[in-house]
C-alpha cells in the first residue's frame, strides 16, 4: 500500500486584481517571509488572475500573504520526473493519456538533469497509483524544502 | 400649423382651470369611494373630498410615491375588476421586483390621446413614417408612441431597441421620416451610419426625433440637428404615470401637459411646499381620469420646472421644462431606469460574494456603459479559472435579468473597495451630460 500523503504538493494559490503592483506585493511578501518560491505560474481571468506559486515554506507563506490582505488557499497538486530532452513530454502525457487522467492545468520547469511538470489534477491518488505503476517518479515534498 | 384636438389645446386658460377642478373633484370623490388604499390615506390626513373646493386646495391631499405602488396589495390598490383591466406594464423597481401599473381601455385612450396631442404638435401627421425604437414589452416606451403614432395615422414602424445596423436599413428603404428612440441612440445611430458609409443627413428622409427616456442637453439638441439632419423633440412620462405623454411642441420650449388630463405641481423636494411658475422642484402628477391604478400628487422624483404662461404655438396648456436631476440615487442607463438598491439586491442574493460593490457608470461614444464592482468573499475563491468566469457570467446574466440592461462585472479582491462611515457612495457616474 503506497503512501500517497507526500506526494501531495502544497501549491499557493492567489485570486489577484489584474492591475500594475499586484504582483510586486505577492513577491514582496515572499521576500519578507524569507521565502524562496520554486515554481510560478499566473492564469488569467477577465480583470484579474490566479497567481500560483510553490514555495519552499508554504505554511510560512501563507500565513505572510494571509496577514497582508490577500485571498490565498492551497491547491494540492503532483510534481511529476521528466526526462530533460526531446520527447519527455510526449512520453508522459502519453501515458496519461492510457491512464485515462485528465489534467486541470500544468506546468513546467527544467531542473537539470530532470524536468519537472507541476500538475493539477481531479483525482490526485488515482494519477499517483498509474504514475508510480507506469514506472514513473514523483517527486515528494521533501523535495521542496 | 396643426392641433389634434384644437378646442381643448387652444382652451381659454380659465376654461381649462374649471375643466381641470371638474375632474379633480370628480377624482377625489371616486378615489374616496372605490379606492380603500387612498380612502385611509385621505383619513389619515383628515382630508375629505368635499374639502376640495379650489384647485389650490390639492395641496390638502396626501402625497403618493413609488413605494405605494409596490407595497400595497393590488386588491387594495387597483380600482376596477380585472374584467375591466386590459393591460399591465411594468417599470424598475428598487428592489428586485419591478412595479406593475394596470390600464382600462379609458386609460389606454387617454394616454393615446396625450401621445398624439403631443407629437402632432411637434408637426407630425399622417404622412410620416415613425420609426418607434424604443422598447416593446412591459416597458411603456414602445407601446406608447406606436399607439399614438398609430392613432394620428401616421406608419408606424415597431423596430423596438437593438439590431442598430438593420435600424439604419428601414430608415433608409422605408423612407422614415420621425425616430422615437433615446437621444444616445439616435447620436449611436449616427455614428454606426458613417461607420457604414451613410448620410443621415443626406441619404434618408430622417427629419425629426422624439427623444426621451434619458436626460439629454441643449448642446446635443444642436448637435444633432447640425450633424444629423434630425431636429430633436423632448418627451417624457413615467410608467406609474402612464408612460411617455408630454412632448415639445415645434416651439421647442417645454412639453405640453394636459391639463384635463392632467394636474401638474413643482414641489420643494424636502420640504413638500409648493413652488412657483419658472421654480426648480421636485414634479409632483395628478391624473384626473385614469381609472385603474390612483395616482394622486404622485412624487416623481424627477426635478424640473413648470411654466403656466401661454406657448408662441398658441397652446394654453402648461409646459415641463428639460430635466435636470433627480431627487433619490436614480440612474439612467441607456434610457432605463436603474436603482442602485436593485444592483444591492442581485449581489446580496450570491452567497460567493461580499458587502461591498461599486458602480461605474461612464459613455464612451454616444452609449452608456455600465461596471459592477463587487468583493469576493476568501472563503469562495475557487483555484479554477472556468468556475470563477462562471461566477462572473452567474453575476451579469441576474444582473441583466432585474435590471434589464448588460452590465459589465469585475470581480475584485476584498478590502480595495471604499468603506463608508455615513451613507455608502457606491455610485461613479463619469458622463458629463
Amino acid at each position: 500500500m503506497v503512501e500517497r500523503e507526500k506526494y501531495h504538493i502544497k501549491q499557493l494559490s492567489i485570486f489577484s486584481e489584474n492591475r500594475p503592483g499586484r504582483l510586486m506585493d505577492i513577491a514582496g511578501s515572499m521576500k519578507q517571509a524569507k521565502v524562496n518560491i520554486l515554481g510560478f505560474t499566473i492564469a488569467e481571468g477577465s480583470g484579474y488572475g490566479v497567481v500560483r506559486m510553490l514555495v519552499d515554506k508554504p505554511e510560512k507563506a501563507h500565513e505572510m500573504l494571509t496577514k497582508e490582505g490577500h485571498v490565498v488557499k492551497f491547491t494540492d497538486v503532483l510534481a511529476v520526473k521528466m526526462e530533460d530532452k526531446p520527447g519527455g513530454l510526449y512520453d508522459l502525457t502519453l501515458m496519461l493519456r492510457d491512464a485515462g487522467i485528465n489534467i486541470e492545468y500544468a506546468y513546467g520547469y527544467r531542473n537539470s538533469p530532470a524536468a519537472v511538470l507541476i500538475m493539477r489534477v481531479e483525482d490526485l491518488d488515482r494519477a499517483i497509483d498509474a504514475i508510480l505503476d507506469s514506472g514513473r517518479e514523483l517527486f515528494d515534498v521533501s523535495h521542496f524544502k | 400649423m396643426t392641433c389634434w384636438n384644437p378646442k381643448m389645446e387652444m382652451m381659454p386658460k380659465h376654461e381649462l382651470d374649471k375643466l381641470q377642478l371638474k375632474h379633480l373633484k370628480a377624482l377625489v370623490h371616486r378615489l374616496y369611494d372605490y379606492s380603500p388604499f387612498y380612502h385611509e390615506r385621505m383619513e389619515a390626513a383628515g382630508v375629505h373630498p368635499d374639502h376640495i373646493w379650489s384647485l389650490d386646495d390639492v395641496i390638502k391631499l396626501p402625497f403618493m410615491v413609488k413605494r405605494d405602488l409596490r407595497e400595497i396589495d393590488p386588491e387594495r390598490l387597483l380600482m376596477v375588476s380585472n374584467r375591466e383591466l386590459v393591460r399591465y406594464h411594468a417599470s424598475s423597481g428598487t428592489t428586485g421586483r419591478p412595479t406593475i401599473v394596470g390600464y382600462t381601455q379609458s386609460d389606454v385612450n387617454n394616454w393615446t390621446e396625450s401621445v398624439a396631442r403631443g407629437i402632432t404638435s411637434a408637426g407630425i401627421g399622417p404622412d410620416d413614417v415613425i420609426q418607434v425604437a424604443y422598447t416593446y414589452g412591459l416597458f411603456t416606451g414602445g407601446l406608447g408612441l406606436h399607439y399614438g403614432a398609430e392613432r394620428i395615422g401616421a406608419t408606424v414602424v415597431p423596430a423596438s431597441t437593438g439590431n442598430s445596423e438593420r435600424q439604419l436599413d428601414l430608415i433608409k428603404r422605408l423612407n422614415v421620416t420621425v425616430i422615437a428612440a433615446t437621444p444616445s441612440y439616435l447620436m449611436h445611430l449616427g455614428e454606426l451610419s458613417e461607420k457604414v458609409g451613410m448620410s443621415i443627413k443626406k441619404d434618408t428622409r430622417l427629419r425629426v426625433g422624439i427623444l426621451g427616456a434619458e436626460p439629454w442637453s441643449d448642446g446635443m439638441r444642436d448637435r444633432m440637428y447640425d450633424w444629423l439632419g434630425v431636429k430633436g423633440i423632448n418627451i417624457y412620462g413615467t410608467s406609474e404615470l402612464s408612460g411617455p405623454l408630454w412632448c415639445e411642441c415645434s416651439e421647442q420650449a417645454g412639453m405640453h401637459v394636459w391639463g384635463d388630463l392632467t394636474l401638474a405641481e413643482i414641489v420643494d423636494p424636502d420640504t413638500g411646499e409648493r413652488l412657483g411658475p419658472g421654480e426648480k422642484g421636485e414634479l409632483v402628477i395628478t391624473m384626473l381620469q385614469k381609472e385603474a391604478v390612483p395616482i394622486v400628487r404622485y412624487r416623481t422624483g424627477d426635478i424640473t420646472t413648470l411654466e403656466v404662461e401661454t406657448c408662441a404655438c398658441g397652446r394654453t396648456h402648461p409646459r415641463l421644462g428639460r430635466i435636470t436631476g433627480r431627487v433619490d440615487d436614480m440612474l439612467i442607463i441607456r434610457g432605463i431606469n436603474v436603482f442602485p438598491s436593485q444592483v444591492e439586491y442581485v449581489l446580496m442574493s450570491n452567497p460567493e460574494l461580499g458587502n461591498e460593490f461599486q458602480i461605474v457608470v461612464d459613455r464612451r461614444g454616444a452609449l452608456d456603459d455600465i461596471l459592477v464592482r463587487v468583493e469576493l468573499r476568501p472563503e469562495s475563491f475557487i483555484d479554477n479559472v472556468a468556475k470563477l468566469e462562471g461566477l462572473k457570467d452567474r453575476i451579469a446574466n441576474r444582473l441583466r435579468n432585474t435590471l434589464m440592461i448588460s452590465a459589465e462585472v469585475e470581480l475584485v479582491e476584498p478590502g480595495t473597495l471604499p468603506r463608508f462611515e455615513g451613507k455608502a457612495k457606491r455610485v461613479i457616474d463619469k458622463r458629463k451630460l
